[in-house]
């Protein structure tokens, strides 16, 4: 797509891409119109203002009680930052993620996969990001599960992150793979990521520092935000 | 050397148990003075619904509210956000005719379509506003213009084909 900023950039995957089917009658095929970044771009929401009234049966950034037990699975620690474009932190900003459980199976309607649904494991939390830009979830390793793709297709591993940014330019929706996951080479979504190096950015790294002894493995995934925000 | 920007990935289907929630609708709260309806209808290049989108919308000048919504579509693509309706912004001298900036995500998107949400009744503003001038086809911007309905305004958003909405690259 000609003129588009991201595209341009190897960062972003393209709208259509043939290897993931649902992209042929969804994506757009007129080019983007560039515009100038106004006050509706460079501004957004407070993050607490989109997390009052609701409600979780537990700390909202620990999956593992959500439940009346504990989850089945690889309990883990997720955390990392949230940048902006500079590297800055990006401070109070909302981050919320949802997963499968242990098995590959999502607490959702119209998950038909095969596998068990856990009672202890809903799958989804957030958090606002501190005074650094950290975060950090507890949570169990999601599993591989198939989609209906092509012949065969299995997702990798994942957890799904929605960051709201500071801004409505920096909004992303994005998910983190696993490092070392065979089947990330066969992921038409991820393989949708025209650049190598920003497909590996995708990939959160094992943490032996944030690891806890006797008790979860720790990754650390940092998420850097392109877009802005202030006046124009 | 830094790193670069992280890449966009699809929200995926299963998204309805964690994002959305039961005041995300409402940019402003029920009873607000002057609050409007935001409906419409997210649909593919097929013209069929879209039942497995999100949508989400803000807009700087908000009098009161939160300024954001968020809302699933239906088993029909339909979506309905109740806020205020903007005012015009000035910034760097430029007069912005009031609009919501829109974000929508689904399933088969492998990063946001961002567009904007217009006003019929604006049209001394929407002719002085600095984006909806850039857009020379009639067409194309009539898919930016809300049109009125008895308790707010209606915005269907087109992924692909005729009347393929405008999308921008934010």
């Amino acid at each position: 797509m000609a003129g588009d900023r991201r595209q341009a950039a190897g960062v972003d995957p393209p709208y259509l891409h043939p290897d993931y089917g649902s992209t042929a009658r969804r994506a757009p095929r007129r080019p983007l119109v560039r515009i100038e970044y106004g006050p509706g771009e460079l501004s957004g929401p407070a993050g607490e203002a989109l997390i009052a009234g609701r409600a979780v049966s537990g700390p909202a950034d620990d999956l593992t009680r959500h439940g009346a037990g504990e989850p089945i699975g690889e309990r883990i620690v997720v955390h990392g930052r949230v940048l902006d474009a500079s590297h800055r932190p990006l401070a109070g900003t909302l981050v919320e993620v949802w997963q499968a459980n242990a098995a590959g199976r999502y607490a959702h309607d119209l998950d038909q996969h095969p596998a068990p649904l856990d009672p202890s494991f809903t799958g989804a939390g957030w958090c606002l990001t501190d005074a650094d830009g950290r975060y950090r979830f507890v949570t169990i390793k999601p599993g591989a599960y198939p989609w209906r793709n092509h012949p065969n297709a299995w997702r990798p591993a994942h957890i799904h992150f929605s960051l709201l940014g500071r801004s409505f330019s920096q909004r992303l929706i994005t998910q983190m793979y696993f490092p070392g996951d065979p089947l990330l080479d066969y992921d038409p979504i991820w393989r949708s990521i025209p650049s190598p190096a920003a497909r590996a950015r995708l990939v959160a790294s094992f943490d032996p520092d944030r690891t806890v002894p006797d008790w979860a493995l720790g990754y650390r995934f940092d998420i850097i935000l392109g877009g802005r925000e202030g006046t124009p | 050397m830094r790193a670069g920007r992280s890449p966009s990935q699809t929200i995926g289907p299963f998204f309805g148990f964690a994002l959305p929630w039961a005041d995300g609708p409402f940019a402003a709260p029920v009873g607000t003075a002057g609050a409007i309806w935001l409906r419409g209808q997210l649909v593919d290049g097929n013209g069929e619904p879209v039942p497995d989108g999100l949508i989400e919308t803000w807009q700087a000048s908000r009098a009161g509210g939160r300024g954001f919504a968020r809302c699933p579509t239906d088993g029909d693509g339909r979506y309905a956000i109740h806020t205020i309706k903007p005012e015009a912004v000035v910034a760097e001298g430029a007069t912005h005719a009031p609009h919501l900036a829109v974000s929508v995500f689904a399933r088969g998107l492998l990063r946001r379509v961002v567009t904007r949400i217009y006003f019929p009744d604006e049209e001394a503003a929407n002719r002085a506003d600095p984006v909806l001038a850039s857009i020379h086809d009639p067409a194309a911007r009539a898919t930016l213009l809300a049109a009125r309905e008895v308790d707010g305004y209606r915005f269907d958003i087109r992924l692909q084909g005729d009347g393929e909405t405008v999308f921008f690259d934010v």
